[in-house]
Order: C-alpha cells, then structure tokens, then sequence
C-alpha cells in the first residue's frame, strides 16, 4: 500500500475502511540469511538497508516485546551532526544526509524537521572549543555557524541574558540539525522493510545463541530455533545481557536516562536549544509540550525509570537559561535505558564468534545516529567490511588505544 | 534513592559520586599482568541486570567509600558496607 495524498482524500471519503495493517506478522522461518536482534529503530533500520541497498530479502528481525518500543520511542527526537572527532563526525554527517531523505526513502511522514539546533556558548574559553568543533563540521562537509550575542538575542529573545554565573557569550548553531517524529522512524524502517520481504517478529525473545566450533548457526528463541548464516544484535540499553548468551563481557555499563514534556503551549521555541554551561537540551514538539532532558542518572540500572534529583537537576538547568518555562507544569517523564560505552562513542563489529555482528554502546545519542548505524551495519552484515565512515567503531579500540572520546572522560562511563 | 551509611544512618543518593562496580577493588597485580589483564579490568563490565555490588563514593558526607549491593532492575538496596572498615589503618 503505497500512501499519498490521493489516497488519504480517497480514504476519507470512503470512510477509511481500506487502511490495511502497515507490515505482516510472519511465523519464523526456520532459516534466513540474516537475523537481526532488535525490533528498535537501528534493528528496523539495518533491515530497510539490507534489503533495500545490499539486495538481501532473506531476512528477519526479531523482537522480545513490540517494535519500537524501547529507546525508539523514549529519546528526545533531537537530529544534529556536531561532533568534533574524526571517527565520529564523518558518520552523523552521513546520517543527517539520509535523515534528509529518508521520508522520500521510505514512502512515510517521519515529520523530518530542520528546524536547526544551537548550542550555548557561556565562557572565552567554550567559544574557542565550539569555533573549533565547528570548524571540524565543516571540513566534514557538514554546516555550522558562530552566532554571535546580537544574533543570538534577535533569534532567541526569550533567553535569560541577566545571567551573572552563566552569561551567554554566543552560540554554535546547526541550522540542518533539527526533530523527528521518533515512532514513525521505526514504523516507517518496518514498513519498508516489511514491503522488500523482510519478516519482523514481534514477542519472540532470544534466549540464546547457537554456536559450534566458533561459528553462529543461529539463535534459540521463545518460539523456537531460528537457524542464520548472519545474526546481527542490535540491543542497545540490554547489550551486555544478549552478548553475555555468546560469552561476552562488553566495555559497557547500562545507565538511564530521564526524559520530560511539559504541558502543551503556544510555539515558543524555534528550534532545538541547548545549555552549554549544565546539561539541558530542549525543543517543541509539534503538539506543543517542550520536551527536553539533561543527564543520565548516573548508576548502573535496567529499570527504566529515574530518581528525583536528576528531575531537579534539569529543570534546573532549563530555568538558568529560559526563565519562562517555570510556570509550564511538568506533564510526562520517562526513563529509557542507555549502553553507556567506555569512552562514550559506539561499536559497530563483529565479534570473536564467526557470523555474530554488534551494533551499541550508543550512549545517549543513538536516534540520531539511527539511519547511519542501520546502513552500516547492514553493510557489514552483507559484506562483512566496515562502513567507510564506521571504521573506527571497533571493539579492539579500547585495547590499541584508539579511544574516541568526545569529551575527555576516560573510561568512566556515567561522565560521557 | 536512600543509601543507609554504615556509621550515618539514612542518606540521600545525591549526596554520593557513584565510581561503578566493586570489582574494580579487585586490581592486577602489577608484578604479573599482562596488557590484556589490563585491558579486561579498566574496560570490560559485567554490567548485571538484578543484584549488583558497586562503590558509592560520600563526598558530601564523610568521603569514605561504600559497598553497595542493589538491585539494578528494582534500584532496591540490599545491603551497605564500608569498603574499608571504620578504624583500619591506610
């Protein structure tokens, strides 16, 4: 069912009773080329390329609850390519680039919105730094802009520019950053997906991996044995519990993190904000509610939910830099369970056992990266080579030193 | 979260800095090591959905550095220990 406007006036006229479900619910097959753990939105998305890119329709994706409901459908919708380090940057360059046309991709409204992002800039000493990473953006064939005090309060007037422990000095904009409509991503990766022969299993738990003499042969499920000449994992938040089934201990530590939407309002943001001197980063949604975050919790946790003194903390941070939102009420918040990696970048490798593939360790900053992790693994799934812009997420980086470390933490994973 | 201090009684999570899991205590010999003993110590977690021993740092309260064990599905706390028992030498 190929959706258009025709079809919606059509539908609409004929008391929408032609709508049919958006993807089948397939029985597992005993065999396919490919297995993909994870119904989320790098699982769907490596199977929309896999089929649609590298000409692979022998494969399923498997998933223990409902598709996109795990970090898919918990993040803050934020699209942004402004990193500073080479293993990094060329990437989210390259998934901004398919978030561009992913709508267009895969016949479905994902309320792709370029509404641009800035980032704060409060001291001498951070202007340099985001000249600097705005700078490595642009060599990167991404776009960045310095805006100065004067733009910035012609742009954003709302903003507390009294401030005296945090003034605003400036700000790094990425005017192609922007939100998505975060379900949709998966639906639309299912759909299309679903249409080029992929089967999507949902309520299908794996409970472990088949494995002789080094080589996967396939995964032991809830419903079953699958058999696989590939098996992808693409977990994030529960990573070192699947690869522990194949033996593995991951440089990784489960963390959660808070998210919130206020109540809905009038349009007052005009695009993503966020606070260079604490940790809040915050946008509109189309509804109206702001919907914003900050830090993780910073312990260890499955529990997808968080403690008071983070709730505090952002709010905290929002009221440093726009006063205004103090008397918008608190409506939802949610907590959603985060890989956090050893030096706060992702790993997208195969691992020690023959035909098992990771994809995680995407700290808080996986749904941006959705389109891009998802081409590049099904990549490495089809042609068991790394995706040019995803060499350096090796599992082997943290033995050869070849850290990348956004922000200087070192190998402690609730800092990054 | 409630963290019950050994020798403070009852005190607020925030008050502490979280430093990961226990076994971090447990550091290679350095005499004997090699570079993947390393490796697996200062990079590798086990990472455990249910009961997890980790070290809570009181740098609000007494700087001394706690035991935890909690359950990281439930975030309930089950038991507290002083990493270094009160009165012993450095």
């Amino acid at each position: 069912m190929q959706y258009s406007g025709f079809k919606v006036i059509k539908e609409a006229l004929t008391g929408h009773k032609g709508w049919k479900p958006a993807w089948r619910d397939p029985d597992p097959k005993p065999h396919y080329d490919i297995v993909i753990i994870g119904g989320g939105g790098h699982g769907l998305a490596t199977a929309h390329y896999l089929a649609s890119v590298f000409d692979r329709h022998k494969v399923a994706v498997i998933e223990k609850g409902w598709i996109g409901g795990g970090n898919v459908g918990r993040n803050t919708t934020i699209i942004r390519s402004n990193y500073l380090l080479d293993g990094n940057e060329p990437f989210y360059e390259f998934s901004l680039k398919l978030w561009e046309g992913l709508e267009q991709d895969l016949n479905y409204n994902a309320m792709v919105s370029q509404r641009g992002i800035m980032n704060l800039i409060h001291s001498d000493a951070q202007r340099d730094a985001f000249i600097r990473r705005g700078n490595a953006m642009i060599l990167n064939g991404a776009d960045a802009e310095y805006l100065d005090l004067a733009q910035i309060k012609k742009e954003y007037p709302f903003l507390n520019f009294d401030d005296a422990r945090f003034p605003i000095k400036g700000g790094l904009a990425q005017r192609r950053g922007g939100t998505v409509r975060h379900d949709a991503v998966a639906w639309g990766y299912a759909r299309a997906a679903d249409r080029r022969g992929v089967d999507i299993i949902q309520n299908c738990e794996v409970t472990g991996f088949r494995i002789e003499n080094g080589n996967c042969l396939g995964v032991e499920t809830s419903r079953g044995f699958i058999g696989a000449g590939r098996v992808g994992c693409a977990v994030a938040g529960n990573s070192s519990r699947l690869m522990a089934k194949a033996g593995m201990r991951l440089p990784i530590e489960s963390h959660v993190l808070q998210a919130f939407v206020s109540e809905g309002l009038k349009p007052v943001l005009p695009g993503v904000i966020t606070f260079g001197a604490g940790h809040f980063y915050v946008s509109q949604s189309d509804k109206g509610g702001l919907v914003f975050g900050g830090d993780i919790d910073g312990y260890n946790s499955y529990a997808q939910r968080g403690n008071l003194p983070v709730v505090e903390d952002v709010c905290e941070g929002g009221m440093a830099i726009m006063p205004m939102i103090g008397r918008a009420r608190l409506l939802r918040m949610w907590g959603g369970i985060m890989d956090m990696s050893m030096d706060g970048s992702p790993i997208i490798d195969r691992t020690h056992v023959d035909g098992l593939y990771f994809n995680g360790g995407w700290c808080y900053g996986g749904f941006k990266a959705t389109p891009a992790s998802g081409y590049a693994f099904a990549h490495l799934l089809a042609r068991d080579e790394p995706h040019a812009t995803a060499t350096a997420y090796r599992f082997d980086r943290f033995r050869t030193g070849h850290m990348i470390d956004e922000k200087g933490m070192g190998n402690q994973p609730n800092l990054h | 979260m409630i963290i019950h201090h050994p020798l403070l009684g009852p005190r607020d999570s925030a008050e502490f800095v979280y430093l990961g899991a226990a076994a971090l205590m447990d550091r290679p010999d350095p005499e004997t090591a090699s570079a993947d003993d390393w490796h697996d110590y200062a990079y590798l977690r086990d990472n455990p959905a249910g009961p997890h021993r980790e070290l809570w740092f009181h740098e609000g309260g007494d700087r001394s550095i706690l035991i935890v064990t909690r359950d990281t599905t439930t975030h309930e706390i089950t038991d507290v220990a002083l990493a270094r028992p009160a009165g012993a030498q450095i």
